[in-house]
């Protein structure tokens, strides 16, 4: 049996399954082969990677002052029981 | 924010795990990871404590997989329709080369802002899934643990928020041209 091509519009759907290693060997072939000949892919798979690593810039999301006060203030009374 | 309605009580909560990690740090076995160990004391008080508000309702009657609607990654007009001779289902409408753009822009604090509040606007099993794995690092599995998801449903949650995300960065971008 011969294996179809996917198209652009299959390839986008398979993007997390591919990232996160989870496609089985066949699919993962022809993801890869697809990806192969097709820059508006790459460039797809490209913006998703782009995407994922500007979210690994937020995690160092503050705490708002008063909140950092408030959890120290809590650290404080514990230490002195 | 999953479990209770605003934000001081989720503050609260915070504070309540707090001292529940601080006393509880003696008693810690190790055999969860530590993260998915105070993860667990933050749910549960979190539950009580929605409970206590009366709008505490399980992670997965947030999510049912059988009754959402498909979402698809990118919407279908971006690809050529299905029985377009010349390129069914292929990208009518092409995505651009985002390191084609200066860093400055990229990597630019506003840019940070869309990409928070694009988390913000998701559905909250969403944001869940994608805060913990891309902001906070987490793996599959600890996610998987720590909100008893299968692998199949967090990958499926995360695929559907990082499309989202992705989307509109794209249309943050294509604004800015």
């Amino acid at each position: 049996m011969g294996v179809t091509a996917l198209t652009c519009r299959e390839l986008v759907e398979l993007v997390t399954d591919y990232l996160e290693g989870s496609l089985p060997p066949t699919e993962r072939a022809r993801f890869e082969s697809h990806l192969e000949g097709c820059d508006n892919c790459r460039r797809y798979l490209d913006q998703m990677r782009q995407t994922i690593h500007l979210m690994g810039c937020l995690s160092e999301e503050s705490l708002e002052p008063q909140v950092k006060t408030d959890l120290l203030k809590i650290f404080r009374d514990w230490k002195k029981r | 924010m999953l479990y209770v309605p605003d934000r001081a009580i989720a503050e609260d909560v915070a504070q309540e795990t707090w001292l529940g990690v601080l006393e509880g740090l003696p008693r810690f076995e190790g055999r969860a990871a530590l993260k998915t160990w105070i993860f667990r004391i933050l749910t549960n008080r979190a539950k009580t404590r929605g409970q206590r508000e009366s709008r505490s309702i399980p992670f997965s009657t947030f999510w049912d997989p059988e009754a959402e609607p498909a979402e698809p990654a990118v919407p279908a007009e971006r690809f050529g329709a299905p029985d377009d001779p010349a390129s069914p289902g292929h990208w009518a409408l092409q995505p651009t080369a985002w390191n084609e753009m200066p860093e400055e822009r990229f990597l630019a604090r506003e840019t940070l802002a869309q990409v928070q509040r694009a988390i913000e606007a998701l559905p909250p099993s969403q944001r869940e899934v994608i805060t913990l794995r891309d902001l906070d690092g987490w793996t599959a599995e600890e996610v998987c643990n720590a909100l008893e998801l299968s692998e199949t449903n967090q990958r499926v949650l995360l695929h559907r928020a990082r499309a989202k995300v992705r989307r509109a960065l794209e249309s943050y971008f294509e604004e800015g041209k």
